[in-house]
């Protein structure tokens, strides 16, 4: 199980890699092994739009289960990742490089306090395994 | 060895059914509107019998073998219901006829309706709703009304426990309200502090199975139906669960204002593999104007040499029609006949024998399968599927494994609230023979996931399939056979 | 006790090993003062009694194998194939379960697809589930599709008048806490081109009925075009028979196709259980409720069926589900598909043509009596509205006397249509009955 140092996380299982203004974000190794195989990705937002703390910019589902994606923080979406429509299993095989989901600017850069650091995100997960 | 697709064993020019002539004048059909292309299979009447013949060889039902599916009751169903239910009388009737002229069946109606209320203790039943789903979303509309009824619009929360069914939560979001999840404490019943902290004046109610999802009764409640009625709100009940509650208690008079029955569940109707069902709504005095339109009512009182005159009715101040027509008739047939040879004492030993068969299989396997909440259980328990000594083997495995033997599995991953849940409901139709076979099986499994955990993960052997790809099916979506000639729209 | 197997022994057996003493033992959770009510229910009958009781009581009914009928709004009598009730009573087919276990339940799970494929043929669309519980409750689903299709964003929905009074009625009541706005049918002089206009951005879907309630064809081509110019969905509700012989829906540029199936090889039964047919568009096959079917290969390499994109349902995305639909109507969608496969390519246009022929006989005697005449002079497959001289009740009520049961008094439900009925012709109603019709309806009006 990955928990690359280098990204935050929600305990929600996204993560975000911060890049000056820009932030990317997608699904942590964590939820997609809790997901197991990936048969279905919606990105549901698209370029120029604003999303808030916590809105929907996807949908992913599995086999035996769906789950929403949220922003880590407000943003405006700069890239999408077309090629995950079609080849969602790639958040199965490489969920923090080939499967990046959106790219935007982030608006509040306070906001990104909030969020978990990799040891705090690994202990989460912990807690949560029975 | 698969049978070939209906449209595989077409043949051009194969007919299954000879018509009349027409024998009347020709009129010409309306230009433009007709069809060029029907894209229908060509077979003959032997083809198509065979074809479902050997289909239906390929399926495990309630009189192939044992079927302890958890929360589905699959209990005997009785074959003179299959004969009632299709009298001509009953079968060849028209809804929409005079109601004058379906006497028969607006008596058989109003007795059910009854009887389902003196079972649940309602003061009015509905026979409406299609299925247990279908009667949930009467029963939170019927909630929603009478709080707006009274002025109240504030109330938009509808409190639901997290080891409930999957319908519940949908059924709130589909009645334009708010999912509240409440969690369970150790015992497996409703936290009452958690329950205790959602109570105020924006609830409307909450929804509760109880028995609930693990085979328990619920300990407190009395309470919980307190503390929801305390501040304002309604109770509903799924009865989904009601096997073990014939004779043995009330919903009604537990305080629960609205419940919904399962005739396809508890009173013996059978699944069709997957349907019709039917899921008739009860309500408190209270609630009763608010039922689906229409009920069935005396029109006018009999005597000693008239039967009384019924007819179809619209509560005043109901939530509306939930589906066309009066609901599944052909289904309440079935249940009525089955209650009446049941009778009142035939009903509570049903309650007694599915009570009795569980804890019987409970306490036979307990010592095999991790039982977490290890009590007096109602007519379903709920095991681990899992072992620390032999971790690569799943709820799923175990299951798969089991077809081997001829059983059926019991409900898998539900409730959500237990690891690799197997939720095992054995009903009152089996007999001690049976289940001691099922223990034999499952404690025979255990000993396999230690000794050749293989032989687990790549069950079944001796069924017709093995296990089918899951994902493929879901990656690839194939939904429909196109026959090759026909135009894809 | 009926069909519990368990003796004295065997209770006592069981409840030694589980430690309790008595059976009401396994009760002590109950709260004692609501405990053990005392039911007012009769006492139980055996099996050979019970037969007697209900045929007695069956036959106060009036059923339709020993009057003629021509009764239809919404419910029709057709010829059903005997192959059709000898397969769905194969103790198999109706004593299991959804097929949540596929490896032994493929006998349900291709009949499940086999349904959806001929639906699909039949309506002209690409995706079909595995039912709902009737039409009525299927183009409520339709509409709750068009909703969460738009995310939500479009709160109106556009229906004709002259979709079946009890189906406009199901969709208000389950879109009732929605917040939504429903017109159209306020006024039967909404057709086509007044629906089109109501048309605009916060249209989520415009409905209407093929042939309609009135039992009228038109081609709503036209509509579809301003449908999808305002970006709304499309949806037509049919009477699946009638597709036996009109093109289909999907030639209008529908989105969705729903219907009621009874009349595809299931008995009246007084109104239930009946069939929903649900089909749409590919694209939208992620927002369809209900279960679906889909083809795969099991690990033996053979082909084989299981339910398919179970995480839209109700037991996976829970509040997000599209719909809390979860039994279907498992044995009417293996009715249909058997009544479709054994009718076939020749059988299905051949009773479509049998109705739409004997109809317009009907149609055209009726209209040369003195006292009554057609409202409608268009297009129409099996159902017609005649102009009554009297009241429909009172005529329904002389015709009885004949062993005829008339059709359906429209006045209940439009107060513009006093005096008309709504009559249904099918295959098996012969020129003698129809003649009889005639005949009966000519000397009650000189009464």
């Amino acid at each position: 199980m990955e928990f690359p140092t280098d990204l935050m996380y929600t305990d929600n299982d996204e993560w975000i890699r911060v890049e000056g203004d820009i932030g990317t974000t997608g699904i942590t190794d964590y939820a997609q092994d809790q997901l197991s195989d990936i048969v279905y990705l919606e990105i549901a937002t698209a370029v120029g739009e604003r999303l808030e703390k916590g809105e929907t910019l996807a949908e992913v589902e599995s086999v035996k289960a769906a789950a929403y994606v949220y922003m880590p923080v407000a943003g405006i979406i700069t890239e999408v990742n077309e090629e995950l429509a079609d080849t969602p299993e790639m958040v199965n095989s490489s969920p923090f490089d080939e499967a990046w989901m959106v790219k935007f600017e982030i608006i509040d850069p306070a906001e990104l306090e909030d969020l978990l650091d990799a040891t705090a995100y690994e202990k989460h997960c912990q807690e949560r395994e029975h | 060895m698969i049978e070939p697709l209906i449209y595989d064993l077409s043949s051009p020019g194969r007919e299954g059914v000879k018509l009349p002539e027409v024998d009347v004048p020709q009129t010409a059909f309306p230009e433009g509107l007709t069809r060029e292309d029907l894209p229908l299979p060509e077979l003959s009447e032997i083809d198509v019998m065979r074809h479902f013949v050997r289909l239906s060889q390929f399926n495990h039902g309630v009189d192939t073998g044992f079927y302890p599916l958890g929360s589905c009751t699959m209990k005997y169903n009785p074959k003179v219901n299959e004969d009632t239910a299709r009298l001509p009388g009953f079968a060849f009737s028209h809804p929409l006829q005079d109601t004058e002229t379906a006497q028969g069946n607006l008596a058989l109606m109003y007795a059910l309706q009854e009887w389902l209320g003196e079972i649940g203790g309602f003061a009015g039943v509905s026979l409406q709703p299609a299925a247990g789903a279908h009667g949930e979303l009467a029963g939170i509309l019927i909630i929603r009304a009478y709080h707006r009824d009274r002025g109240d619009d504030r109330r938009t929360k509808i409190l639901v426990p997290d080891s409930a069914h999957g319908t519940n939560p949908a059924t709130t979001t589909m009645s334009g309200m708010e999912v509240i999840e409440i969690a369970s404490d150790e015992r497996g019943n409703v936290d009452l502090n958690a329950l205790r902290s959602h109570c105020d004046d924006c609830v409307a109610g909450l929804m509760l199975t109880n028995p609930n999802t693990l085979g328990l009764f619920e300990e407190h409640v009395a309470e919980v139906i307190e503390l929801i009625h305390g501040c304002g709100g309604l109770v509903y009940g799924d009865g989904a669960n009601m096997n073990a509650l014939l004779g043995v208690v009330r919903p009604g008079d537990l305080g629960f204002d609205v419940l919904h029955y399962n005739l396809h569940k508890t009173f013996s109707t059978p699944h069709g593999g997957g349907g019709p069902g039917s899921g008739p709504v009860g309500v408190l005095k209270h609630l009763v104007d608010f039922l689906p339109d229409p009920i069935v009512d005396v029109i006018e009182e009999g005597n000693d040499e008239v039967p009384p005159l019924y007819g179809l009715v619209r509560p005043s101040k109901s939530i509306g029609r939930v589906k066309s027509f009066h609901g599944h008739f052909g289904v309440a047939v079935r249940a009525y006949t089955y209650m009446r040879i049941q009778g009142k004492s035939g009903l509570r030993a049903v309650a007694d024998h599915a009570v009795l068969n569980a804890n019987y299989l409970r306490t036979r396997l307990r010592d095999t399968y991790h039982v977490p909440y290890d009590r007096i259980c109602m007519h379903e328990f709920v095991a681990e599927g899992w072992w620390e000594d032999a971790p690569q083997v799943h709820a799923l495995d175990i299951a798969k494994r089991l077809m081997d033997f001829g059983i059926h599995p019991p409900t898998n991953y539900f409730p959500l609230v237990v690891r690799e849940a197997l939720m095992i409901e054995p009903t009152e139709t089996e007999s001690i023979e049976m289940l001691d076979a099922f223990t034999d099986a499952m404690i025979k499994i255990a000993e396999e996931a230690r000794s050749d955990p293989e032989i687990l993960k790549t069950a079944p052997h001796n069924t017709p399939f093995g296990r089918l790809d899951e994902v493929k099916a879901a990656r690839e979506l194939v939904l429909c056979y196109r026959p090759v000639d026909s135009d894809p729209r | 006790m009926a069909y519990i197997p368990h003796t004295d022994e065997d209770r006592r057996t069981m409840l030694a090993t589980i430690g309790l003493e008595r059976m009401d033992d396994l009760y002590d959770a109950i709260p004692p003062d609501v405990r053990f009510p005392d039911l007012n229910l009769p006492d139980p009958i055996s099996e050979m009694e019970i037969i007697g009781e209900l045929r007695a009581l069956s036959e106060a009914n009036l059923e339709v194998q020993h009057v003629s009928c021509f009764l239809g709004a919404g419910a029709y009598n057709h010829f059903i194939p005997s192959v059709v009730d000898h397969t769905i009573r194969r103790n198999e087919f109706y004593t299991a379960y959804t097929p949540y276990q596929p490896e032994i339940s493929q006998g349900t799970l291709q009949a499940i697809y086999e349904y959806q494929s001929l639906v699909c043929n039949l309506t002209g669309m690409e995706v079909s589930n595995a039912s709902h519980y009737d039409g009525a409750t299927a183009l409520a689903e339709a509409v709750i599709l068009a909703l969460s299709q738009h995310r939500g964003k479009r709160g109106k929905v556009v229906l004709s008048p002259a979709i079946h009074p009890q189906f406009r009625q199901v969709v208000r009541t389950y879109t009732q806490g929605m917040g939504l706005t429903l017109v159209g049918d306020e006024s039967l002089d909404n057709g086509v081109e007044e629906l089109a206009g109501m048309l605009d951005k916060d249209t989520a879907l415009v409905a209407v009925q093929y042939p309609d309630f009135f039992g009228r064809i038109e081609d709503f081509s036209k509509l579809g075009e301003a449908a999808q110019e305002a970006g709304a969905l499309l949806c037509v509700v049919v009477n699946p028979l009638a597709l036996g012989l009109l093109k289909p829906p999907s030639d209008f540029g529908a989105d969705v196709v729903v219907g009621e199936g009874q009349p595809l090889g299931i008995p009246l039964s007084y109104g239930g259980p009946y069939l929903g047919i649900f089909t749409t568009r590919k694209k939208y096959v992620r927002k369809m409720a209900g279960r679906l079917v889909g083809e795969t290969v099991d690990s033996r390499g053979q082909r084989g069926y299981v339910l398919t994109l179970t995480p839209r349902e109700q037991h996976i995305r829970r509040e997000k589900a599209t719909s809390n639909i979860c039994t279907n109507q498992g044995l009417m969608a293996l009715a249909t598909t058997v009544y479709l496969s054994v009718m076939g390519k020749h059988g299905l246009p051949k009773v479509a043509e049998l109705c739409y022929h004997k109809a317009h006989y009907a149609a055209e005697q009726i209209a040369a009596l003195e006292d009554y005449s057609l409202w409608h002079d268009g297009p129409f497959f099996h159902e017609f509205v005649v102009n009554c001289p009297r009241p429909v009740t009172e005529i329904n009520d002389r015709l009885i006397d004949y062993d005829i049961l008339g059709g359906y008094d429209l006045g209940q439900d439009y107060p513009s249509l006093e005096n008309r009925m709504l009559i249904a012709v099918t295959e098996v109603n012969s020129k003698e009955e129809i003649d009889d019709l005639i005949s009966a309806l000519k000397e009650i009006t000189h009464d």
